[in-house]
């Protein structure tokens, strides 16, 4: 029942959608303008209707209904509830339902709030929503229902994969999926600022909340991802340069550059064409991930179950969308009128350089994620991994990295080093004293320069508020010093985890002692535990701190009974400066246990940093929302006074 | 507008130049990428062409096979395994220090990360195996397919 109604309002939706573009694009034309009072609802009503097929989806897995074979396939009676619901987004179809959700509701959002931009341009903004809405609402209709039933109703589930059954599921993939399928409105905004041709100062104010919001989201969604996979696949590791990775790290780099391109946009009026170019390419980056991550065409350590008969759908949509948009470029890019002009050393020369090298790393990541693909078409199986990701992104990362030290403080239009080089002394001289210091302890060259270059940013970062009252300084303003403090802590934490991790891998009785870093690590027994749908054994460990008092940790490895896995749950001590990471692995025929650790000096700044880069993003974006509430309430006080002098 | 005095660049031209500078740096970053691509990835081997045409030692490079039934040993450190990957036609022996996947066990297949050691031996410092019955790694479906896949029947 649940379930039928929830294909209702998904075939509702999508014949919403369809609406939506048709008389989105009609309205365009002066002979269609009675249609255009209807786009912005009807965009509304799409969107709920997308939310309630995924209520209903939900609901059938809380409820596990197993007369719908999604239910079946990947759920379980016996999961706690927490699993239940959020299995819901753990599958192929449901995610891709989570994904049209989120793009109807972003669409609605968008209709429903977005005031700024020229009628026309709006009405062609949410054509272009549902065109590629569309195409979303087809595939899923088509290839991956989430609704279909099973006949006769299974007996039992087949359960949740266990490496997901964790609480990261309910948290990474909604707020990745807010990141990728917000970035569509960026995409929709630069084909119908392209259909209309405004692509002006006012179209990047309108944009940049809305790039904001989903880079806000990705980057909160890409760190999240970064813990779990560290904590939960138990390799020490928190970066794999794993193709689903890099799938959501894409679109990020180019959401970032499209943020600092449209400040430049909306500062300045420049870099218009640019700007518009990349509203297509970060959407598009974020439907290449998927493609990559739904169509199983590349190994990944992050298993997820893969049909590639999808992969050539999602790959027509991709070339589909991508294609015309690109198309549609081609063809107004030159009536795109040059903006303003500005010189080599001013705040947009260094935006730009940020761009140029953003997108550089783009390219890096792309050709190193697509290679393997291209290599097999040729007869050779391949896989690419951190000796090439590590040193080609350092390359274009690094300058970039020392630009987005000066950039902040430079002048738009024009300004010359000489102003800013007697407030950067202090980092540049901190730096270089780094360099020297740490290559004298024989750091390796990629850490060194990481931690070198991070000690000199955490004073520049700050620069920016330097001669200012803190109590003046505009909520965007500390958004940046915040994000860019954060880049800097994220380094940090990275250079160090790669330049100071000890690891021990031992086979230890129970009541012996290891050493590990500062760490005396003691395996105190192995018992037997159960959860509610696995059984585990459990290794006591204390662990103590040079000498302090010992800590008590329970690494486990647990046996789930559906579907049949084992998987081994790491433990964790954290301290301010840094984390043990404790896996316990088989038991040896002479009865010792394997015992794997790892100590990571300032490993959490990765994180905390991470965490940093997005309060920054949402700084930002309270003080724009802000700045543009006051605009609108300035205007009706204004308007209501003339009204009121009128008469 | 007003042009800024000291621009070295003439009006019509900053447009073509900022363009310009872009490509060459995407392009370069492009031919980086290929050059490294080159020296950088690693190849995917069978017990059998690793037999026929070895990778350079200390190359990183993947090998495919079955774990030999019987040939699975732990060195007195507890965390150290040989054992011997095969494809029916061919045996390279494999040791590998860590804690081994789940599913890995003798008779099942592996894909192994290392390098090729002066001795023949292969040294994997990563291991993976099948983690479920939906996710196997990509060379192994299509190395069962080919001719590993009568060895996996007779070990099963």
């Amino acid at each position: 029942m649940i379930a039928n109604l929830g294909l209702a309002a998904l075939w509702l939706a999508a014949a919403l959608a369809m609406l939506q573009l048709l008389a989105g694009g009609l309205a365009l034309r002066p002979a269609g303008n009675v249609l255009a009072g209807i786009v912005r609802p009807v965009a509304v009503v799409q969107g709920v209707l997308c939310a309630i097929a995924f209520a209903c989806l939900i609901v059938v897995f809380c409820q596990t209904d197993l007369s719908v074979k999604l239910v079946a396939l990947n759920s379980h009676s016996a999961k706690p509830w927490l699993y239940k619901f959020a299995g819901a987004w753990g599958n192929h179809e449901g995610s891709m339902l989570l994904w049209v959700t989120i793009m109807g509701l972003a669409g609605g959002f968008v209709a429903l709030v977005e005031r700024r931009l020229p009628e026309p341009t709006m009405l062609a903004t949410l054509a272009a929503q549902a065109f590629v809405s569309l195409g979303f609402y087809a595939f899923l209709l088509i290839s991956s229902n989430p609704f279909e039933r099973l006949n006769p109703v299974a007996p039992e589930g087949q359960g949740l994969n266990p490496l997901l059954q964790d609480p990261g599921l309910a948290f990474h993939p909604p707020t990745l999926y807010i990141g990728y399928v917000g970035l569509s409105i960026a995409f929709s905004f630069a084909v119908g600022a392209l259909i209309t041709r405004e692509v002006s100062p006012a179209f990047a104010r309108a944009m940049r909340p809305w790039v904001l919001g989903a880079w806000i989201f990705l980057t909160l969604g890409i760190t999240a991802g970064s813990y779990w996979a560290y904590y939960e696949l138990g390799w020490g590791g928190w970066w794999f340069w794993d193709p689903v990775e890099n799938a959501s790290l894409m679109p990020w780099l180019a959401a970032t550059a499209l943020l600092h391109s449209a400040s430049v946009l909306a500062a300045r009026n420049a870099l218009r064409a640019w700007t518009v170019m990349l509203g297509v390419v970060a959407f598009s980056m974020s439907m290449v991930g998927t493609f990559l991550v739904r169509s199983g065409v590349l190994t990944s350590v992050h298993a997820f179950a893969v049909d590639p008969e999808r992969g050539s759908f999602i790959l027509g949509l991709l070339a589909l969308n991508i294609g015309s948009a690109l198309v549609l470029f081609g063809l107004r890019a030159a009536t795109v009128t040059e903006g303003e002009r500005f010189a080599v050393t001013s705040r947009e020369g260094a935006l730009v350089f940020n761009n140029v090298m953003l997108s550089a790393t783009l390219g890096i990541v792309l050709v190193g994620t697509l290679y393997p693909l291209l290599a097999e078409a040729l007869g050779a199986k391949v896989s690419v991994g951190p000796p090439y990701f590590n040193p080609m992104s350092a390359i274009f990362i690094v300058p970039m990295l020392l630009v987005m030290a000066v950039g902040p403080l430079l002048r738009w239009r024009q300004d010359g080093f000489g102003r800013v080089g007697k407030p950067l002394a202090i980092p540049f001289v901190l730096t270089l004293a780094a360099l020297g210091w740490l290559a004298g302890q024989g750091v390796k060259l990629l850490p060194l320069i990481g931690m070198a270059l991070a000690a000199g940013l955490l004073i520049a970062a700050l620069l920016p508020l330097r001669g200012r009252r803190l109590r003046t300084v505009t909520l965007p303003l500390w958004g940046m010093v915040v994000a860019h403090l954060g880049v800097a802590v994220a380094l940090f934490g990275m250079a160090c985890d790669s330049a100071y991790t000890t690891e021990r891998l031992v086979a230890v009785k129970v009541g012996d002692a290891v050493a590990v870093g500062p760490w005396q690590v003691r395996l105190t027994g192995v018992v037997p535990v159960a959860g509610p749908n696995w059984t585990a054994l459990e290794g006591s460990i204390s662990a103590s701190y040079a000498g302090a008092q010992p800590v008590r940790l329970a690494p486990q490895a647990r046996s789930f009974w559906a579907p049949a896995q084992q998987t081994s749950e790491s433990a964790l001590a954290t301290r301010w400066n840094g984390q043990l990471y404790v896996v316990l692995g088989e038991q040896a025929e002479d009865g010792r246990w394997q015992l794997r650790l790892w100590w990571k000096p300032f490993v959490t700044l990765i994180w905390y940093g991470g965490a940093l880069i997005a309060l920054g993003g949402v700084l930002a974006l309270l003080g724009r929302v802000a700045s543009d509430l006051r605009r609108i309430i300035a205007r009706d006080k204004i308007a209501y006074r003339r009204m009121r002098q009128g008469r | 507008m007003n042009t800024p005095a000291k621009s070295p660049l003439k009006a019509k031209h900053q447009r073509l130049v900022l363009v310009l500078i872009a490509l060459a740096a995407l392009i370069a970053a492009g031919l980086l990428a290929m050059w490294a691509l080159r020296n950088q990835a690693s190849y995917f081997y069978l017990p059998a062409e690793m037999a026929s045409n070895p990778p350079a030692v200390g190359r990183a490079v993947r090998l495919g096979g079955m774990v030999e039934k019987g040939s699975l040993k732990t060195d007195a450190d507890g965390v150290t395994i040989r054992f011997t990957v095969s494809d029916g036609t061919a045996r390279v022996p494999v040791v590998f220090t860590g804690i081994t996947p789940d599913l890995f066990q003798e008779g099942s297949g592996v894909v192994a990360e290392g390098t090729r050691d002066a001795a023949g031996t292969f040294v994997a410092n990563n291991l993976l195996a099948k983690h479920d019955e939906k996710y196997v790694p990509r060379e192994m479906q299509s190395m069962t397919a080919a001719q590993a896949r009568k060895t996996v029947e007779e070990t099963r």
